[in-house]
């Protein structure tokens, strides 16, 4: 508190010289008290799960009457339903890629579920904390099903187009000296830009994560004439971001993730959790809270982990829900089925 | 009297003041913010190697493994092309089209007119998206137009064939030309010898080593070969050439009009035909008035060059976006990006006001 009558002045100047967003943004970073268990409180006091989202179809779209849905929204729920058994005690605050990292740490949202990759460089340079991998995806390339490339490695000497982003210039760049192939990237600043030089023919391909070239896809007039090559040129590992500091609210986003993947392992869904209460298996009765000692922490309900599974889902309930194949982005499960069908999925046991 | 200066020093003195502390506040407020988040400033990063390919470099030759700072570079350049040609073409056209506004048959003026206010009256960022989308409409390599040998015109742009020339020779035949412009330094005799002796020079270096012709040719998804002008660079160039034309024409109406019409009855009473009027007295005179618009205008073309990233062509600012973003030096990358506009608006603008000084000492009208 020391530092605040010379806070008060600098924002006192800065509403003076209306200045004043460079302001706010420090406050508000103090206004957190930080450390275990902060989180939590806060979320209780206001009755509401704080959700950093980035809007993406089957990821996260308001549908015709203004309600979040979405595969990251999905998650989101999935707290409040652990929290206080309601999917809709949510709160959606969307994203540009530019902001989410300043939102997280002004205390704006709880956590980020926008598709951010885990990386080492934000690990280690950001004050925040990484959950469990919620989603495998990979940079890949959209291209006219008439085109002579079937793999990405055929793909030398052509015109690709790509967004200005993060790591998109960089990923290709790296695949090509990999490969000994070039490329002549044309870099759009705007991705309905890149689609119409696609469609136009201008380019041979476009490179994004595989999840928004599924979605660019639809924003093609004639979408089955383009295909998505199989090749994943880059590891893009989508997990929920917390702000540094609070290993409680860390270990409850961290199991509240897991949940999904547990249950479809167990082979419980959305409808048959009912059911599974009643069985016989020692580990589904201590996982859905019929024994109690294993998921009972941190002042939830002993019953959250069947909650989460009736209200929620499992984790083949969500995808298929929001990104499979009943919905316009046939998306393939891919890396994102369980390690036990080949995937990469896998949670640590409940015990 | 005493007293109104005084205060006029205090208050100019609180202004100053005042100045200073927001710039301290905003200063201080980045060092704080940028110390948070464990971020140092320096520009060390531009030895870096890039790691990422640039998609049209003109004759520099770029590749990821080479550093930031030759990104910046070949962006520089691409910067520099887009604003040569754009600047030299657009004074052209609108040269043109002002003295074909003021010419008295009506479908020809009001054509210019309608053309004029439909190019002034809508957003520069719609044309270019615009003329880049109407760009599309070219066929696809594999039916490339191919009016000459090595000459293919598809949506991938214009290919032609490259003259791969010696360095000796280029260099020859650009003394050869430049003496060629001496003339009135040199002195007729004098000019005579230089002239021939640097001619001949660049004809025996043609001799020695002969030029040779790199044609083009499809190879998979692109044409390997030859010299390619963008599709980008031509929908970028043709859409600034076009909306600062239209600006320039009325620059150039306006001036011509200028001009007292006791001037142009004098030269027409002395026999001159209306073309020899223009060109040799309504012109020069105008000339005097427009050239400081004109750098205004060359000015804010170099400016406006940068809605190239809604297009995807690599300039300055494109590429520095692309640095800033892969090394996270984004305040440097601003800062070079404000001192290199900078440095480019001042040079073009220096350049028009020399020239527009020479013009002023060549003396100006009589009111």
């Amino acid at each position: 508190m020391s530092r605040a009558p010379s806070l008060v002045a600098r924002c006192a100047a800065a509403l003076v010289l209306s200045a004043a967003t460079a302001c706010s943004g420090s406050a508000a970073s103090s206004n957190i008290d930080g450390g275990a268990g902060s989180t939590l409180r806060a979320i209780r006091a206001r009755g509401a799960v704080k959700c950093g989202i980035t809007q993406g179809a089957g990821f996260a779209t308001p549908d015709d009457a203004g309600r979040w849905r979405g595969f990251d929204v999905d998650f989101c729920r999935a707290l409040a339903v652990a929290l206080f058994n309601d999917a809709d005690k949510t709160q959606f605050i969307p994203y540009t890629q530019q902001q989410r990292f300043s939102g997280l740490e002004s205390g704006e949202v709880d956590l980020l579920a926008n598709g951010t990759s885990v990386t080492s460089s934000r690990a280690m340079h950001q004050p925040l904390h990484f959950g469990p991998i919620y989603y495998y995806d990979g940079q890949g390339f959209l291209v006219p099903k008439t085109s002579r490339a079937t793999t990405a490695s055929m793909l030398g000497g052509a015109t690709i187009c790509v967004q200005q982003g993060t790591t998109t210039e960089l990923n290709l760049a790296d695949f090509a000296r990999r490969n000994g192939i070039t490329f002549k990237p044309v870099v759009m600043e705007d991705l309905r830009a890149a689609v119409s030089a696609l469609a136009g023919g201008r380019c041979d391909a476009i490179s994004q994560d595989g999840a928004g070239l599924a979605t660019t896809r639809t924003m093609l007039r004639d979408p089955d004439a383009f295909r998505i090559l199989p090749d994943r040129i880059s590891k893009e590992p989508i997990a929920p971001v917390i702000r540094a500091g609070d290993d409680q609210w860390l270990e409850v986003v961290n199991w509240v993730f897991r949940v999904p993947v547990q249950a479809e392992e167990y082979g419980i869904d959305q409808h048959t959790v009912a059911q599974f209460l009643q069985s016989s298996d020692p580990a589904i009765r201590r996982f859905l809270g019929v024994e109690p000692g294993a998921t009972d922490g941190f002042g939830l309900d002993p019953t959250w982990v069947a909650n989460v599974i009736a209200k929620v889902g499992n984790y083949r309930d969500v995808f298929e829900r929001n990104l499979g194949s009943g919905t316009p982005l046939h998306i393939d499960r891919g890396q994102n089925k369980l390690w036990t069908d080949g995937g990469l999925l896998y949670s640590p046991p409940f015990r | 009297m005493l007293r109104r200066s005084r205060r006029a020093v205090l208050l100019q003195g609180l202004a100053l003041g005042v100045t200073a502390a927001v710039l301290w506040w905003l200063g201080h407020n980045a060092a704080a913010s940028l110390q948070r988040h464990g971020i140092s400033l320096g520009f060390t990063f531009l030895k870096q190697p890039a790691n990422f390919e640039i998609g049209d470099t003109a004759w520099l030759r770029f590749s990821p493994e080479q550093s930031v700072g030759r990104a910046i570079l070949v962006g520089l350049v691409n910067t520099a092309r887009v604003s040569a040609v754009g600047c030299v073409l657009a004074i052209a056209l609108g040269f043109i089209v002002g003295i074909v506004r003021l010419s008295p048959n009506p479908a020809a003026s009001g054509l210019m007119r309608t053309g004029v206010e439909l190019m002034r009256n809508t957003p520069l960022l719609l044309l270019v998206l615009l003329v880049a989308a109407s760009l599309h409409a070219l066929p696809p390599t594999e039916r490339a137009l191919h009016p000459a040998p090595g000459v293919f015109l598809s949506e991938r742009g214009l290919v032609l064939p490259t003259l791969r020339v010696n360095g000796l020779s280029l260099w020859l035949g650009v003394a050869t030309g430049a003496t060629l412009l001496m003339r009135r330094s040199l002195g007729r005799t004098g000019w005579r010898t230089a002239v021939t002796a640097a001619a001949v020079a660049w004809v025996i270096s043609l001799m020695a080593r002969r030029p040779t012709i790199e044609l083009a040719h499809l190879d998979g998804f692109n044409f390997t070969g030859g010299t390619t002008l963008s599709p980008e660079f031509a929908a970028l160039v043709a859409a600034l050439v076009l909306h600062h034309a239209a600006h320039i024409s009325e620059v150039v109406r306006g001036a011509l009009l200028a001009v007292p019409r006791g001037q142009r009855d004098a030269a027409r009473a002395l026999g001159l035909s209306r073309f020899q009027v223009l060109r040799l007295v309504t012109i020069p005179l105008a000339l005097r008035a427009m050239v400081p618009l004109l750098a205004t205008n060359c000015v804010s073309l170099v400016k406006n060059s940068s809605l190239a990233v809604a297009i995807g062509f690599p300039d300055l600012v494109s590429i520095l976006n692309t640095a800033g973003n892969q090394t996270g030096h984004n305040i440097e990358t601003m800062l070079i990006m404000m001192a290199v506009y900078l440095s480019l608006s001042l040079s073009v603008a220096a350049a028009l006001n020399r020239y527009n000084a020479v013009l002023l000492a060549q003396g100006t009208p009589a009111q």
